[in-house]
C-alpha cells in the first residue's frame, strides 16, 4: 500500500479543520480534507501543529480506505491538545506524516484476531478495526475487547454498539467502575481474555492503550498462549523530529517514530521489566 | 437431566480434579436459578453458600450513601461468588446481584468446610483453587485502582 509521503518529512501541509466533534468531555474528533488525500496504514499517526504552541505526535483514527478524509481524535492532556481539541472549523493546523510502522492486518490474514484497546487507545487501532471489516472474509474469529473507566466515557459509544450488533465479530465491552444502571461488564479490560473465543496458536493481537494497561494485557495473553511475536502493541513515547534523527522517542535500540509505535511485543518485551526507560 | 456431579464436572474451578472429590463437592451442592435484579448473597448477612456461575452474568457490589449502588465487578459463566464461606465469621461482604437471568450451582459451605477438615487432602486441593480465583481477583482490583485510563503514559 502506498502512503502519503511528503517530500521534505520536516514540513508540515497547512490543513484547515473541516469538521470538529465532541467525543467525550475532554476528547475531540477533528476531520481534514486534504488536497489529494491522505492516504496512511493503520496504526500510523502524523505530527500535529498548533500554531505558536507546539507539535505532538496523534494517530490517524479514521478510514484507510477513505483517504480524502483525514481524521484524528485527540485527548486534551496539556498546552498542545488542548489546542488541537479547540481548533474549529476553518483553524488551520500544521500536519506532517504519516509516521511510523502499521498493525499488522496484511500478516494477520487467515488466523483469528484479538483487539484489546483500553480508554484513548480505542483512536489508534480504528482504523485497523475498519480495514478488518472490510475485509472480514480474510479472517478467522475476530474478538474486540474495549476498556474504559467509567460508562459515561466510553470512547466512539455509538459507533461500539453498531459493531457488537454484528453476527461476525464478538465485541465485549467493560468498565472501571459503574452503577447498576449499566448492565455491561465491571472490572479490567484484560479479565475478558478468558473468555474470549480465539485459538491461541493461529491468533494475532493487537494491543493498545495506556502503558501499564498493556503490561497486565501482555500478561494474560501469553497465559492464554498466544506467542509473544505475535502480540503486537503501540507504544507512546515524546517525539520531535518524528523521523529517527533526534533520539527523543528512543526505547532501548529503538526509536519509538520510525522502529513503532507499532511494535511485536517479543521485541520489546525485556524492555518491559525496566523501569523508566 | 445432568447430576450435580455432571454440572460441578463442567464447571472450570472444579477441573482436573478426579471423579471422587466431584461427587464429595456434588453432595453439597444444589442447582439454583435467579430472575435478573434477585439477590445471591446480601452484605453483612450469612455466608453459608457460595456459587458456581453456569450461565448468565452477576454484579459484585456496594451500598454507597448518598451515591447508590456502586458495582465492583461483574462475574459470568465459569465465575464462582464468595468466599465468606471459608473463613470466621461467615459474614458476606458484598452484595451480589443477578443481572440476567442466571444459573448456578450453590454449595452448602458448611458442609464443604466439613468435609475439608475431616479429609485434609481434598481440602487442600479446593483451598488452592479459591486461593488462585482470589489471587486473580485481587490482582484485577488493583489494576482497576489504578485508574489506569487517567493521565498516565
Ligand atoms: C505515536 C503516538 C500516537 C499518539 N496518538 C494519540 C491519539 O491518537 N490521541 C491522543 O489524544 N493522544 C495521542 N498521543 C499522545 C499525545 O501525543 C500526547 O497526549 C501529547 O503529546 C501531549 O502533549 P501536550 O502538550 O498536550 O501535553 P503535555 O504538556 O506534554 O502533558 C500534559 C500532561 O499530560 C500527560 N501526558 C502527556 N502525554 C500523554 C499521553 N500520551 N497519555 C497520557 N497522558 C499524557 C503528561 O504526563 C502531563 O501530565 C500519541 C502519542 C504517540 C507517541
Ligand atoms: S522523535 Fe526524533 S528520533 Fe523519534
Amino acid at each position: 500500500m502506498e502512503t502519503g509521503a511528503n517530500p521534505n518529512p520536516m514540513l508540515p501541509k497547512f490543513l484547515r479543520v473541516v469538521k470538529r466533534h465532541r467525543e467525550l468531555p475532554d476528547t475531540w474528533t477533528l476531520d481534514f480534507d486534504p488536497v489529494g488525500g491522505f492516504p496512511f496504514l493503520p496504526g500510523q499517526f502524523n505530527m500535529m501543529y498548533a500554531f505558536g504552541i507546539g507539535e505532538v505526535p496523534v494517530s490517524i483514527s479514521g478510514d484507510p480506505a477513505r483517504p480524502e478524509t483525514l481524521v484524528h481524535t485527540i485527548r486534551a492532556v496539556g498546552k498542545v491538545t488542548e489546542a488541537l481539541c479547540a481548533a474549529g472549523p476553518g483553524t488551520e493546523v500544521g500536519i506532517r506524516g504519516p509516521y511510523g510502522t502499521a498493525w499488522p492486518v496484511v500478516e494477520a490474514e487467515g488466523g483469528d484476531l484479538l483487539i484489546i484497546a483500553g480508554g484513548i487507545g480505542l483512536a489508534p487501532i480504528r482504523p485497523a478495526l475498519y480495514h478488518i471489516f472490510a475485509n472480514r472474509s480474510k479472517y478467522g474469529r475476530v474478538s474486540i475487547l474495549i476498556g474504559g473507566r467509567s460508562p459515561e466515557v466510553l470512547l466512539y459509544p455509538a459507533e461500539v454498539r453498531q459493531w457488537r450488533g454484528r453476527f461476525d465479530v464478538e465485541v465485549e465491552v467493560t468498565v472501571d467502575t459503574s452503577n447498576q444502571a449499566w448492565r455491561g461488564n465491571v472490572g479490567v479490560v484484560t479479565s475478558l481474555v478468558r473468555r474470549a473465543s480465539f485459538d491461541p496458536a493461529v491468533t494475532t493481537a493487537f494491543v493498545c492503550g495506556p502503558e501499564v494497561m498493556f503490561r497486565y494485557a501482555t500478561i494474560e495473553l501469553t497465559k492464554a498462549g498466544i506467542s509473544p511475536n505475535r502480540t503486537f502493541v503501540s507504544m507512546e513515547r515524546n517525539m520531535k523530529c518524528a523521523i529517527g534523527l533526534c533520539g527523543h522517542c528512543q526505547y532501548g535500540p529503538d526509536f519509538v517514530c520510525k522502529d513503532g509505535p507499532v511494535f511485536a511485543f517479543d521485541k520489546i518485551e525485556r524492555l518491559f521489566r525496566i523501569r523508566e526507560v | 437431566m445432568k447430576r450435580i456431579a455432571d454440572l460441578v464436572a463442567e464447571h472450570p474451578i472444579f477441573a482436573d480434579l478426579d471423579d471422587a472429590d466431584r461427587e464429595l463437592i456434588a453432595g453439597c451442592g444444589r442447582n439454583v436459578t435467579f430472575k435478573p435484579g434477585e439477590l445471591l448473597t446480601r452484605e453483612g448477612a450469612a455466608a453459608n453458600e457460595f456459587f458456581a456461575i453456569r450461565k448468565g452474568k452477576v454484579s459484585i457490589g456496594t451500598h454507597v450513601p448518598h451515591l447508590g449502588d456502586a458495582v465492583i465487578e461483574t462475574l459470568d459463566a465459569g465465575d464462582v461468588v464468595g468466599w465468606s464461606w471459608l473463613f470466621p465469621p461467615y459474614r458476606t461482604h458484598f452484595d451480589a446481584r443477578a443481572i440476567v437471568a442466571t444459573h448456578t450451582i450453590a454449595f452448602d459451605g458448611a458442609c464443604l468446610r466439613t468435609k475439608c477438615e475431616s479429609d485434609p487432602a481434598f481440602g487442600y486441593k479446593l483451598i488452592k483453587r479459591f486461593a488462585a480465583v482470589m489471587m486473580d481477583r485481587m490482582q484485577a482490583t488493583r489494576l482497576q485502582l489504578l485508574d489506569m485510563y487517567g493521565n498516565w503514559r
